[in-house]
């Protein structure tokens, strides 16, 4: 039995347990307790895999294990974990973690609201750990599920309409994907679903990849904010509530990305090389118009919501440049745009549910009387504007210099337009912090405002915390990736070589 | 091994902002300000000694007669690829060892002198709209001195880049400081937008830079293999370098406030007086001269023709600050405009360089890194000065002030050294500073050398005219002393910095600047400093004698009928001067109308309208069709009979059709 099983089963067991829990403090008691085993979890992980690493083992997936499923289909439950999954595993934990301590106070229903919570991160967690076609795909819809009640039920404003969007956008990528992943497996004549055996055995002909790279790449890309199918995403994230957010934007999001690289350009990869000029243009243009969209926005939520889609489609970008510098910056953006959305979407949330409006022409001065929530939101604007010393800087520079590696005029004239959209961002956080923490105080109103409570300040102070870890010291991050990235990479450019 | 505490130069102003930005509120003022100022000084005291060790003590390396390149340390902070990392380390030249001297003697000066001033300014500004925060404004100080020292020991251009990017988010923390006023804020939000505007070029400078030349290092010295690369690179892709450098050089005149990316800077103002002194005048804004003077040796060698376009941008950034300085009202603005021209004084100097060479064109390197050391003195001293006075008066604007030197004579006293260094006037800092660039500036091209001549001429009017309406003229207090506070000079710990400064200012051109920094790296005399006067010197003392008589007949009495008398017969020119020639108005025009108008607004719209209309339409699609279908499903047997009896028939004669 593999350790990583630990990742499904704790959440499973948290489930028993919140249904077990009679008040509010069990289910809180649970939540802290799992909470922090998957975190301790997930460090252990870190530190193993960056030991057994030092010490040699240059096997593409540590720890992996595998049993059948369902034998005539070759479905199999099989895990291992690469760099990749290694920080998308840690990502998701800190995330649980401190969205547990965001919703500490969430009424109605607590209880109810964290079962469907965990349920989500059994799809997060069981995606990341999987190396089976299936078992990944299954995990993903798991994942997606419990997002329609969690909007549904205790989101705000139009909740029923942004829940029924996103559940059905996201659902049509899922068939996208259901189409993509049946004709990996036909096509590649394989008698296994196991994605590493897949990529090995590399014999789908370049024109029937040319077929499913589109339906893979744009069945995740739905998830990652890919223009123009990013649209469920500003109203999904107004209406959800605050740990909602911080897990879809946090964590949710990044199953696009990931999927669009292990499975997309991994399995696909003639495909990927002759398409990728495509979803490049897609890309770029979600970067500069999600940034230049958030210019004008109102909402705090659909400018962060803008803000995502320009800072998820720098992920995917840096996918479709095809560089292992590149490539490494796009999986450092994933864990630093975690990391940064939810920083932000918390502030928000904590700011919605003290001010009762999101509306920056009805908010100003904050930081006279919300000192510590301002305070966060202005870091968590500097970071998001890439400063250094946060982690936003070392995934876009990464992604910045990776790209530029990748010499042909097209892919410079993209580079450059993308970079363009740190100047973009620079504009609309400022105006948003200018307007909304600074100048006087808007209503008087606000004077009686209480500041952060102490779980709000713990899950606020540990992703600042990891935000500005990471950003301070990013090598141990980037030699993790960048040894997992580079088979792959090499896999995918490789074989281009040997069909010439 | 030597300068072993170096990397407690940027260790220790980190922790005091650390200390101060987390435990800072719970401190007293007193102790959290005490804090800031021992650690400065402490920092203060190594980059004296680092550079007595590395001057005296070590001094020059026998056998190339230059001051060696010190790497301290440079450990790998990041990793792109094989060849190109990402360093932080610590490098010592001559230039970075001046800018060590520079920043820590200006910071320790504002650290001691701002203890009186925000208090004085907690003192008098006791209203709703002003934020006290001395303890935040002593954690950006540390925050500010770190990024700032860590951006000149640089020992790559990403190091750089990344330090850059600090001090500049300091800067937008420290212009923003009062931040429930307006003005503050969107001064700082205007001041952070446009250097990143300009950073993004300096970015896309490095990554065409390190793609080509594959590497971050720019020192020639500390990195001899990188001779040959440049070389290759040059012979191979001829665009590359120029180009690179150029887009290196946007970043840098958006720092330091080159035409027409200025318009910051005056705004800036907004910021509590240390920090105009310290930001924006002696440390950051020359952030850019810095950075062309460190990859220096690349102009001069592989891009010559774009090193002269920097020197054109400068003089006319020169010319057109001074013209908008004559005639600003607010005191801090027209030092701004001031800073703005001098900064410009030292980018001239660099671009007129034409070869490595310490007296055939390459003395404006050595010109333009002396005027930027006396400059960062002087003017943080007028800077400094122009606190008191606003302090004591309340205000910014000129017209409540005049006649001061009755009631403020050591400020007084400082602020004319202060005049009398930036107008040249021997023997004073400025003079022989100024005198190189304007050499170096003749033997580029004799019509470049006048113009600077005439724009030295201008910096002795307007610095004089505000020298005069401050401290001469019709006191605004005497009109009405009744009810009218009754000006005071400042407390010791504000006048004790002043009078420091003062004293640099006085002496600072006597120092043999050649001896330590230059074109090649060996010595070189400079000839003021030994009487030989040319006649270069004496037309720059003739245009600032010029300059200053002219302020003195036009502004010294207590009514002025001449400047009265010009603003009304140009009425259209004063007001185009008061409104720096209308440049902030056309990038007004650009952000808003232009951006915000034709990009950001459509694209919004069309993602809610086009885009999202589309999915919604696809869905009121799906809803419609199963409306429509749904009546079919009636439940009814006999329509359902009729429906299969019909389907049937067609479905019979279809097939008929096709088999027959």
């Amino acid at each position: 039995m593999s350790i990583l099983t630990l990742f499904v089963v704790i959440p499973v067991l948290m489930l028993v347990g919140l249904w077990l829990s009679k008040n509010d403090n069990q289910v809180r008691g649970v939540m802290v307790v799992g909470a922090t085993a998957l975190l301790g979890l997930s460090i252990w992980l870190t530190v193993t895999f960056i030991q057994m690493r030092n010490a040699g083992n240059t096997d593409l997936m540590l720890f992996t294990y595998s049993v059948p499923w369902f034998a005539p289909l070759n479905i199999a439950y099989s895990v291992g974990v690469d760099g990749i999954s290694v920080v998308m595993i840690l990502l998701s934990a800190v995330i649980v973690f401190t969205g547990t301590f965001a919703s500490w106070q969430l009424e109605p229903m607590k209880k109810e609201y964290f079962l469907w919570f965990v349920l989500l991160s059994i799809g997060v967690f069981g995606f990341f750990i999987s190396t089976d076609l299936f078992t990944m795909f299954m995990f993903y819809e798991v994942a997606l599920i419990p997002m329609y009640l969690l909007i549904g039920v205790w989101g705000t404003g139009p909740k029923e309409y942004a829940a029924m969007k996103l559940t059905l956008m996201l659902m049509g990528g899922s068939a996208l994907l259901v189409i993509g992943i049946l004709g990996i497996y036909y096509f590649s004549g394989a008698t296994t679903m196991n994605i590493n055996e897949i990529a090995a055995l590399h014999n789908i002909p370049v024109s029937v990849q040319k077929v499913f790279f589109p339906f893979i790449f744009i069945g995740f890309g739905v998830l990652g904010a890919l223009f123009p199918f990013h649209t469920w995403s500003p109203d999904g994230h107004a209406s959800a509530p605050t740990a909602v957010s911080m897990l879809h934007a946090g964590v949710l999001m990044k199953l696009g990305g990931y999927g669009c690289f292990r499975i997309a350009m991994y399995l696909l990869p003639e495909a990927a090389q002759e398409l990728s000029w495509i979803f490049l243009i897609l890309t770029t243009c979600s970067v500069v118009y999600g940034a230049l969209s958030a210019c004008v926005q109102t909402d705090l939520k659909y400018i962060n919501a803008y803000s995502s889609v320009s800072h998820c489609g720098m992920v995917l970008f840096a996918l479709c440049m095809m560089t292992q510098t590149a490539i490494t910056g796009a999986v450092l953006q994933m864990l630093s745009h975690g990391l940064m959305t939810a920083l932000f979407f918390a502030c928000i949330g904590m700011i919605y549910h003290r001010a009762g409006t999101r509306d920056v022409r009805y908010l100003g001065g904050l930081m006279k009387v919300l000192p510590f929530l301002s305070v966060s939101y202005v870091v968590a604007g500097l970071a998001n504007l890439g400063l250094p010393g946060f982690s936003g800087f070392v995934a876009e520079m990464t992604i910045f210099v990776g790209s530029f590696q990748n010499g042909d005029m097209f892919h410079r004239v993209c580079t450059i337009i993308a970079c363009s959209s740190i100047v973009v961002t620079a504009v609309y956080i400022l105006r948003v912090v200018g307007k909304i923490l600074f100048q006087k105080v808007a209503n008087p109103k606000f004077f009686e405002l209480h500041d952060a409570t102490w779980d709000e300040r713990f899950a606020i102070g540990g992703l600042i915390f990891c935000v500005a870890g990471l950003g301070m010291f990013p090598l141990w991050a980037n030699n993790i990736i960048s040894d997992s990235v580079g088979p792959i990479i090499n896999h995918i450019l490789g074989t281009t070589v040997a069909a010439l | 091994m030597e300068y072993s505490y170096a990397f407690l130069i940027l260790l220790l102003p980190f922790l005091s902002f650390l200390v101060l930005g987390l435990l800072g509120m719970k401190m007293k003022k007193q102790v959290a300000g005490l804090i800031g100022t021992i650690m400065l000084g402490s920092l203060f005291a190594m980059s004296v000694y680092t550079a007595y060790e590395y001057f005296f003590v070590i001094g020059r390396d026998a056998a190339t007669g230059m001051y060696p390149t010190v790497t301290v340390f440079n450990f790998t902070w990041l990793k792109f690829t094989e060849l190109l990392t990402f360093n932080i380390g610590f490098r010592l030249t001559p230039i970075s060892v001046m800018m060590l001297i520079v920043i820590t003697t200006v910071s320790f000066m504002v650290h001691i002198y701002s203890f009186g001033y925000m208090a004085e300014r907690d003192e008098h500004y006791k209203f709703e709209e002003y934020e006290h925060g001395f303890q935040r404004f002593y954690a950006y100080l540390s925050l500010f001195t770190m990024s700032m020292l860590g951006l000149v020991v640089a020992t790559n251009i990403f190091q750089m880049y990344m330090f850059w990017e600090l001090v500049g988010v300091c800067s937008y923390l420290l212009i923003g400081f009062y931040y429930p006023k307006h003005a503050a804020v969107h001064a700082s939000k205007k001041a952070f937008i446009v250097t990143r505007f300009a950073d993004l070029f300096f970015l896309i400078g490095i990554l065409f830079f390190s793609f080509y030349v594959g590497t971050f290092n720019y020192d020639l010295n500390a990195n001899p293999e990188l001779i040959g690369k440049l070389a290759s690179v040059a012979k191979e892709y001829a665009w590359v370098l120029p180009t690179a450098l150029f887009l290196m050089f946007i970043g840098g005149a958006g720092k330091s406030a080159m035409f027409p990316l200025h318009i910051w800077l005056p705004d800036a103002m907004e910021g509590p007086t240390p920090v105009s002194a310290l930001i924006h005048a002696a440390t950051m804004v020359v952030a850019g001269v810095y950075q062309v003077a460190s990859l220096f040796p690349i102009w001069v060698e592989y891009a010559p023709e774009q090193l002269h376009w920097v020197a054109y941008i400068a003089a006319f950034t020169a010319f057109y600050a001074a013209a908008v300085a004559c005639a600003q009202r607010d005191i801090k603005r027209g030092l701004a405009f001031s800073t703005i021209s001098q900064i410009a004084y030292m980018l001239v100097a660099l671009g007129v360089c034409y070869a490595l060479d310490n007296h055939e064109g390459g003395l404006g390197y050595m010109a333009s890194m002396f005027h930027l050391f006396t400059h960062a003195m002087f003017k943080a001293l007028l800077f400094l000065c122009s606190g008191a006075i606003i302090v004591i008066i309340g205000s910014n604007f000129k017209e409540y002030m005049g006649g001061l030197h009755k009631y403020m004579p050591i400020t007084n006293a400082c602020f004319l050294i202060g005049c009398i260094a930036i107008s040249g006037v021997w023997p004073f800092a400025g003079f022989f500073s100024k005198d190189e660039i304007v050499s170096a500036c003749f033997e580029f091209s004799p019509f470049l050398g006048w113009f600077m001549t005439l724009v030295s001429g201008m910096t002795a009017f307007y610095m004089f005219r505000l020298y005069y309406v401050i401290f001469w003229g019709q006191s605004y207090y005497e009109l009405d002393p009744e009810n009218r506070k009754r000006p005071a000079e400042v407390p010791f710990v504000m006048w004790g910095p002043l009078v420091f400064l003062a004293v640099i200012s006085i002496f600072a051109g006597w120092i043999p600047f050649g001896h330590f920094v230059s074109a090649t790296g060996q010595s070189m005399e400079i000839g003021l400093q030994h009487f030989e006067f040319s006649s270069v010197a004496w037309f720059s003392l003739l245009a600032a004698a010029i300059g200053i008589g002219l302020a003195t007949w036009m502004y010294l009495p207590k009514y002025n009928p001449v400047p009265d008398m010009l603003q009304k017969k140009m009425p259209r020119l004063h007001k185009a001067a008061l409104n720096r020639f209308y440049i902030d108005d056309a990038w007004q025009f650009f952000t808003h109308k232009i951006v915000f108008n034709c990009f950001s607004k459509p694209i919004a719209w069309f993602d809610r309208h086009v885009i999202d209309g589309t999915f919604n339409f696809m869905a009121w699609g799906a809803q419609e069709a199963g409306e429509t279908i749904r009546p079919w499903q009636s439940g009814d047997v006999r329509s359902y009979a009729s429906w299969f009896l019909t389907g049937t028939i067609a479905l019979t004669l279809i097939l008929l059709c096709i088999f027959s």
